[in-house]
């Protein structure tokens, strides 16, 4: 039997309020709370609750005959914590079925996995410990940030314990092979790939409306042809969307619901196909080759590639300041930072300031808070640049500027060089022993080991402290992490 | 000595400093005894209100010296003309601003004056046409009121000047703010150059706000410099000025340009004087107050250079917020490619903050007190930036005497060598 697996991507950031240069330094409060609340709202009320509503009643109707997937992020889950209750337990109801999987990620949607290993870790920790505390399930299947891909990150999922990652089939990519099968990581097979059946994925995400397309109107009868058509030998086909697919970018009107209550009895009664999850895809079918993904993709534009978060100045200016301040996170405890610290990492805050206007302008401009790319740049670095001076403030009321890594260097270089100094001086003195005659030679003797001595009980009485400290820095971190997974 | 004025701005309701500099002029003028007509052009249909704010504005002023007040306003005779002419506008953006009601007025006056002045039309029709009905109605002003002297601010009024000399006679003084050349550099708009040259032309004498200004109009219009005189701007503050008070918020040195970011501001030389002091400097802060053309493409070059965790954009700022601006700010730095006066650095350091300006500016040549570099050397810029943020004692020093020098540039000095201008006529 051939497989459909459906996932669906549910994700909201914290969008930014305008702040200016002068709340630098006198404000702290970054997120725009009236949009975050009515956006999330309103998407709530055209897709999260009747789409629930309506996987709900399929499920009820055909049991785990019919299984979808989900990858929520945590900022998605926060919110919806915050302004959408309703929505969570509906979402809690789905997985109380048995018949939903829900997906690992970074907790909050970000661009950490093409950055920094052990913020990707420690992010990927997070959202594991929300997902389970709220749907019960440890999930075994890795979905990055909108499919970001490559070798690398496959490697690095695979070494954190997944089985398998979700991914885009990319045609430049994929050359002439096809997504409808699974394969595998390029350096560690046991990774398995699910790739993204772009073609009929996006009949129904993004073309289904579409009065102009030669196709429309879509029925469940047209797909279920279009599935039953592709080639006898091909396993799987992967729908990959976002769920705001339902009821926000293809309206309640254009019948997108009422074609997804149909689709899963008009596949049962005219395929071959059943419905798996992720995890059940990639343990029943046997993968036919590595893919090779040298540089990451993604399923974003028709690139398919990084450009629209990295890539022109003002993200990529933007994304490494705020990396830059990674090091000194590590070391501060403070709840809000740690908050602002995760929401800022939001790979929608980057999206914005993406300049790649013509050909995706459209879908860039969905939901965009800010009429340009400038805008959204100059609104993300001033807070930034207030969200630096507090994490510096902080580390100097902590006294923790010490265990910086680049202090702790300074100051080994620092005592390397006395160390050196030191040798240089008993050096001299041997010297000076054959040279120099014997009335000097005592006076300079008795000078050098005085100096010697005390340069000596210095250093010792140093050496230690630096020890200690970074004996303390490690404890900390243990607690961080320890904590974190919390 | 009564005065037919034209300008097209008068204080609240102003968009550049020439509403200001209006301002300061005629109030300094009626100190001297002169009474003054001041036309404006209606900009928007708000205008009553504006009048009202203005009043309003004068009752606060009442308390300090009551007497010369009421003077003033016995002097001035507010005239409001329907007209939709925008000021520091060029005739570009003008057709995009103006909606189609500006067709609906009457044809007859603005064929009149056609046939006159016979513009080509080529270029920003509509703002030309405004010019053309605000002249029209000017000659009519000219015909009712009595006066001795008309007096025309900045080529938008120059051909209401015009108009009004060859109605009634009177003699024809031409303020020039600033010409064609400061505005486009050498791409100049080739109308607005005719207007301006015919103006200085036909005019029986020409003020610019500095010799800078000067230098154009004689070598550029080829003007008899025998007609051309040079007044400086001054400065008119608010009392309440200090009334707000805004604590810096940031602890770095914050460095400061506000204007507008076009060409002729040289916001460029600004960037890269950042980038070098940056290289060199950790504890500064760059800000980038105002809005305008090459606005995006500084925001890029900020980018570009990775500094922009400490250099800031704060688009365009009104009202308070210049003020809070200045607050927050440790050095102003006015790199002007062309600049015929600048009055934005006497506000700096009317706020007590130290200034550094290019010496392609007018108020270079009235100010002691600051530092001035070519716009172009952004070495000598960043060098003297890192001085005066670095050195205590040089900012310290520099805002003490800062403020002390802008306090004696007062209008009722300008309008005094105004009024001797205006006596010329006489002698």
């Amino acid at each position: 039997m051939k497989t459909i697996c459906f996932y669906f991507q549910v994700h909201q950031p914290f969008r930014l309020r305008r702040y200016r240069f002068f709340d630098i330094g006198a404000r702290h409060n970054y997120f725009d709370d009236y949009a975050n609340r009515t956006i999330m709202r309103k998407v709530a009320d055209k897709c999260y609750l009747p789409t629930n509503q309506l996987f709900l009643d399929l499920i009820k109707e055909y049991g785990c005959k019919f299984k979808i997937s989900y990858s929520i992020s945590g900022t998605a889950i926060d919110q919806f914590e915050i302004y959408a209750p309703d929505v969570l337990d509906s979402f809690k109801r789905l997985a109380e079925t048995g018949c939903v999987e829900f997906l690992a990620e970074t907790y909050s949607h970000s661009l950490s996995s093409l950055k920094s290993r052990e913020e990707f870790e420690n992010q990927v920790a997070l959202h594991g410990a929300k997902i389970k505390q709220h749907f019960n399930q440890t999930p075994t299947v890795f979905r990055n940030t909108e499919l970001i891909y490559s070798d690398k990150i496959g490697e690095m999922v695979s070494e954190m314990g997944y089985k398998a990652i979700l991914c885009e089939g990319a045609k430049h990519i994929l050359g002439w092979k096809s997504p409808n099968y699974v394969y595998t990581n390029a350096i560690n097979p046991k990774l398995k790939l699910l790739l993204k059946n772009f073609k009929l994925s996006d009949d129904i995400a993004f073309r289904f409306s579409n009065r102009a397309w030669d196709e429309w109107p879509l029925t469940t009868e047209k797909y279920v042809n279009w599935l039953n058509s592709i080639d006898s030998k091909e396993e799987i086909i992967n729908l990959f969307m976002d769920y705001e697919t339902f009821g926000e970018h293809q309206w309640e009107e254009t019948g997108i619901f009422e074609f997804m209550r149909h689709l899963p009895r008009r596949v049962f009664s005219n395929s071959d196909f059943e419905f798996l999850t992720p995890s059940e895809a990639a343990e029943k079918h046997q993968p036919i080759a590595p893919m090779h993904v040298q540089h990451p993709i993604s399923w974003a534009d028709e690139e398919r590639d990084l450009t629209a978060w990295l890539g022109n100045d003002l993200q990529d200016d933007a994304f490494d300041k705020l990396y830059a301040i990674r090091e000194k996170i590590k070391l501060v405890n403070d709840e809000n930072l740690i908050r602002d610290w995760k929401y800022l990492q939001t790979s929608d805050h980057f999206y914005y300031m993406c300049t790649k206007w013509f050909s995706d302008g459209d879908v860039h401009k969905y939901f965009n808070p800010y009429d340009t790319p400038y805008d959204a740049f100059i609104n993300f670095m001033n807070i930034l640049s207030d969200f630096m001076l507090r994490i510096d403030e902080e580390i100097t009321r902590n006294d923790l500027k010490t265990l910086l890594p680049i202090e702790i260097k300074k100051m080994i270089i620092e005592y390397e060089q006395k160390i050196a100094e030191l040798k240089n001086i008993t050096e001299s003195k041997t010297i000076n022993k054959k040279i120099k005659p014997k009335a000097i030679k005592k006076k300079v003797l008795a000078k050098s080991t005085e100096k010697s001595k005390m340069v000596k009980i210095e250093k010792s009485g140093k050496t230690k402290s630096v020890k200690s400290k970074i004996a303390d820095k490690n404890k900390q971190k243990k607690s961080i992490n320890h904590k974190n997974l919390k | 000595m009564r005065i037919l004025m034209f300008g097209w701005e008068f204080p609240p309701h102003i968009t550049g400093g020439l509403g200001t500099a209006c301002y300061g002029l005629v109030k300094g003028l009626a100190k001297n005894g002169v009474e003054v007509s001041f036309v404006v052009p209606k900009a928007y249909g708000d205008e009553d209100y504006n009048v009202a704010r203005i009043l309003s504005a004068s009752d606060i002023e009442v308390n300090r010296d009551s007497l010369l007040i009421e003077d003033f306003w016995k002097r001035i005779t507010m005239m409001e003309i329907g007209s939709n002419l925008i000021p520091y506008v060029s005739p570009e953006e003008f057709t995009k601003i103006v909606s189609q009601n500006l067709h609906d007025k009457t044809d007859i006056q603005h064929s009149i004056f056609r046939t006159h002045y016979q513009f080509s039309g080529k270029y920003g029709k509509d703002l030309m046409e405004e010019v053309s009905r605000y002249a029209v109605i000017a000659s009519i002003l000219a015909s009712k009121n009595n006066f001795d002297i008309v007096h025309a601010h900045d080529w938008l009024t120059y051909p209401a000047g015009i108009a009004a000399k060859s109605v009634s006679g009177k003699p024809l003084v031409i303020h020039v703010h600033a010409t064609e050349f400061d505005r486009s550099g050498e791409n100049i708009n080739q109308n607005v150059f005719d207007i301006e040259r015919k103006g200085m032309m036909t005019a029986d004498r020409v003020i610019c706000v500095s010799n800078y200004t000067r230098n154009i109009v004689i070598h550029r219009y080829g003007i008899n410099e025998s007609k051309v005189f040079t007044v400086h701007n001054a400065v008119e503050f608010d009392k309440d000025f200090n009334q707000h008070e805004w604590h810096k918020s940031v602890p770095e040195k914050v460095v400061t340009f506000l204007g507008r970011v076009t060409f002729q501001k040289g916001p460029d030389y600004f960037v890269e004087a950042a980038n070098r002091v940056l290289s060199k400097y950790k504890n500064v802060r760059f800000v980038m107050a105002g809005s305008g053309d090459m606005l995006n493409r500084m925001v890029r070059r900020v980018a570009e250079l990775r500094i922009s965790e400490k250099f800031h954009f704060t688009g365009f700022l009104k009202g308070d917020d210049v003020n809070r601006m200045f607050m927050q700010s440790d050095l102003y730095v006015m790199p002007s490619v062309s600049e015929p006066f600048g009055i934005s650095p006497l506000e700096a350091m009317r706020a007590n903050v130290p200034v550094i300006i290019s010496k392609q500016s007018g108020v270079a040549e009235v100010l002691k007190h600051a530092i001035k570099v070519d716009f172009w050397d952004i070495d000598a810029m960043a060098d003297a930036i890192h001085g005066i943020i670095h050195y205590d004692a040089l900012s310290r020093f520099f805002r003490r005497m800062g403020q002390e020098e802008v306090l004696h540039l007062k209008w009722e000095n300008a309008a005094l060598q105004v009024k001797e201008i205006y006596n010329s006529f006489n002698a």
